[in-house]
Parts: structure tokens; sequence; C-alpha cells
């Protein structure tokens, strides 16, 4: 593991957004009434946020960046970065951080690009922006986080259809001589690459013939090459190895307890694994474990800010916050954050026809 | 680490809509109504948080009966 601070960078604000189309688990006609209730029952996910055709995973990155940007009252030529951690680009080429610099109207001299990661994706972006703004020679940044997993699940997949919600966020960053460290734990283990992998349409396999054919796994699982797939004992029982030893790791490596956390805002997995995890850190308190996962499902690198916004608004605009942030999944890759916010802006959820 | 008859019982009592009464130490827990890949997680879930034992694929798949689910657990606790 990584354990590496971060100083200098304030945490100025967050919003998120998803579509307006609602999935509900209850109605999900592949499997039986039963499996459905064991499912919400088991993973806590009664509905998600599906984005039809006409939206894309920038889009739903565009709307909250525009209105947080408006709400500091920044001015768009202060930002110097723009990074977009997605899973899901608009293209393959190019990235959609450089599409969304020109959609938001910010300067040339930005720098701006993407970084291919999914559940862990908030915990690097946060630290790789930081970084970049820590020096102070870059100044402000804007991190988005998103992605459209929905366009990868196959219907008759009932591994990974029920799962997954669309959303997409932004997350305001500053350099701030007066702002207290961050600290940040992060791994990576790519041996797990096959348990969370769509298999067909990058260079390793590309689009071959059979790329479209539907093919059964087993009872209940059918899908194509070019879906998502989730082998998930493998990723529950990557889960339970590597999350619990980072996070008290980290509040070993930067000395804090976790009784002095306000929020433990961790990736939106599902309730079995997120449930297991709370337990391993003998967190008792479970007013301070906050869920998304019910109303909008697994949001991939959203999961982090989109429940911030949906679960946490009050008191981080309101107040002063130790924030317990954790990422895990796709890799497999995972990283823990601990970081103080103070009064920020937090937009209320925002809704995409 | 509990008996069979204690692990039996509690790991009964994880299975929604079964009548633990119905489950015995040498029930193929693949068998029992209802039964979806979703118990193998409530499964790995419960052995996780009692008694700090990870139960992989591999594992589940050479076990068919809550005795055997028992051995392996204990087995592996011991290490």
């Amino acid at each position: 593991m990584s354990f590496v601070t971060l100083d200098n960078i304030s945490f100025a604000g967050v919003s998120a957004c998803v579509p307006h189309t609602v999935y509900s688990n209850l109605d999900y006609s592949h499997v039986t009434k039963e499996e459905r209730e064991l499912f919400i029952k088991t993973t806590g996910i009664k509905e998600r946020r599906v984005a039809g055709e006409n939206i894309s995973t920038s889009d739903l990155c565009y709307e909250p960046a525009k209105q947080l940007i408006e709400k500091l009252n920044w001015d768009k030529n202060d930002i110097d970065v723009v990074i977009m951690v997605t899973q899901s680009p608009d293209y393959f080429i190019p990235g959609s951080a450089i599409i969304l610099q020109h959609k938001l109207g910010l300067k040339k001299s930005c720098l701006a690009f993407d970084i291919n990661l999914g559940c862990s994706g908030y915990i690097y972006g946060l630290y790789v922006l930081g970084n970049l703004l820590s020096s102070g020679q870059l100044k402000k940044g804007i991190l988005l986080a998103g992605d459209k997993s929905t366009m990868s699940t196959a219907f008759t997949d009932k591994s990974a259809y029920p799962l997954f919600g669309d959303a997409g966020s932004a997350t305001a960053l500053q350099f701030d001589k007066s702002a207290d460290t961050m600290y940040f734990n992060m791994g990576s283990d790519g041996s797990g690459k096959d348990a969370i992998n769509i298999e067909h349409g990058g260079s390793r396999h590309g689009i071959q013939k059979d790329t479209f054919d539907l093919i059964e796994i087993e009872p209940g699982i059918s899908r194509e090459k070019r879906h998502l797939k989730l082998d998930g004992i493998g990723i529950f029982n990557f889960a339970l190895r590597e999350v619990s030893p980072n996070v008290n790791e980290l509040y070993h490596m930067a000395n804090e307890k976790m009784e002095d956390t306000d929020f433990f805002i961790f990736h939106q997995a599902n309730k079995l694994i997120n449930e297991s995890v709370r337990k391993k850190l003998k967190i008792t308190d479970i007013s301070k474990v906050l869920y998304s996962l019910e109303k909008y499902g697994n949001t991939s690198s959203a999961s982090i800010p989109l429940t911030m916004v949906t679960e946490a608004s009050s008191d981080l605009i309101t107040k002063e916050n130790t924030l317990c942030l954790s990422g895990f999944g796709v890799g497999f890759s995972w990283g823990s954050a601990l970081i103080k916010t103070n009064q920020i802006v937090c937009l209320p959820l925002i809704e995409l026809m | 680490m509990v008996n069979l008859e204690e692990f039996t019982n509690q790991l009964a009592g994880e299975f929604e809509d079964v009548d633990p009464s119905t489950i015995t130490p040498d029930t193929n827990y693949r068998e029992i109504k209802n039964w979806s890949s979703m118990y193998a997680l409530i499964i790995i879930a419960f052995v996780d948080a009692n008694f700090d034992v990870q139960l992989n694929a591999e594992n589940l798949k050479n076990t068919r009966s809550l005795r055997d689910l028992y051995r392996i657990v204990s087995e592996k606790s011991k290490e």
C-alpha cells in the first residue's frame, strides 16, 4: 500500500447529477419475484437511474460542473486543470475531459485529461488533482467523475444488470496554504483484471464475429462479449481482504482516530459488501456510514460524491467535517482518503431529462 | 469455534424464507428453496463476520453440505 499526504489543498465544493429515468429492481422481469426481493434485501439496491441514448457520461458531468463553477463564483479563466475519471468515455478518442474543457468554456491553457478508473477512481482523482495544485503554480481545478455503466450491462445477466446506476459529479479543489493536510492510502492488484471486465472492444480482442453473440454462462446469466462481466465471489473476497486493512492503515499513518470522523463515505458497491467492510472496521455508529445505493445503485466513480450530495449536504454546507472516503473495485484498484471539509459548496442533486 | 449444530443453526438463520428446522448438517445447501448465487455471498459474509475466515470460489465449489462447509471453516480458522 502507498500512504501519502497532500498539503495546501482545500475542498471547495461538490455537485452530482443523475438521469431522471428510474428503473426499479422490483420490476426486473428477467428473474422471479422471489429473486428480486432477495436481491434487493441483500444488495440494498431498490432503484437505479438509467441514462437514455441521448445522455452521455460527459453530459452527466457537464451540468454539475457548470453549476458548481457558477455557485463558487469562480472565474473560468482561473481554472487551470480539469480531470475526468471515467470508464465509459463519450468516445474512444478524444478524452472526455478535453471535450468538457471546451464545452465549459475553460481557457486553452487549462490542463485536461482522463483517468481510466472505476470504483476507486474518485480517491485517485482527488489525489492526482490535488498534487497538480499543491505547489501553487496551478491554483484551481475541477475533478469530474462519472460513468454510464448501464450501457455495458446485459438485461439477461442477473449478476450485473440490477446493480448499476448512471451518475456524474464535479468536485472543486483549490490551492490554499491554510488548508489541513489530506491523507491518502492507495493500492492496485492487476491479478484481478478478469473479475470485472469488458472482454471485447479494446485492442486485445477488438470487435469480432462473436462479439455480439448472446452466450449463456449459467442459468439467469447470458451476455455478449461486449458486455460487463462480474465475478461476484471474487470481488467480495477482494473487498474483504483489502479494504479494511487499507482504511486501518490510513488512520494509523495519519495518527487519527475513527471516533473523530464525522462520516464514512464508501464506494456504493452493495449493502452486503459495504456492511461487511463496516463490521470489519468495527464502526458501530451506523448513522456515520452513509448510503445512496438504495436509490441509485452502484454508481462507479461517482458514488462517493453522489453520496456526499444526497446524504450529507446540510452537514457539509453548514459545518466542518472530517470525512473518511474509500473506493474499491475494478482493476483491482482501491484507495481511501481522510480529509477535512469546512462549509463547502454542496449543490442539490441535479436530474437530467 | 462453535460446534457443527450451532454452526448449522446460525447459518440457517441467514437464509431468507427458509424454515431453519428444515436445514440439517447434511443438507445440500445448493438444493434449499429458492437457492441463488446470492446465497453464496451471504455464506461468505456470514463466515467472514463470525469466524474471520474467507471462503473463496474454490472452497464453495468443493462443498455440498453444511457439514463440508463447517469442516473447511474449522480448518481455515486454525491457519
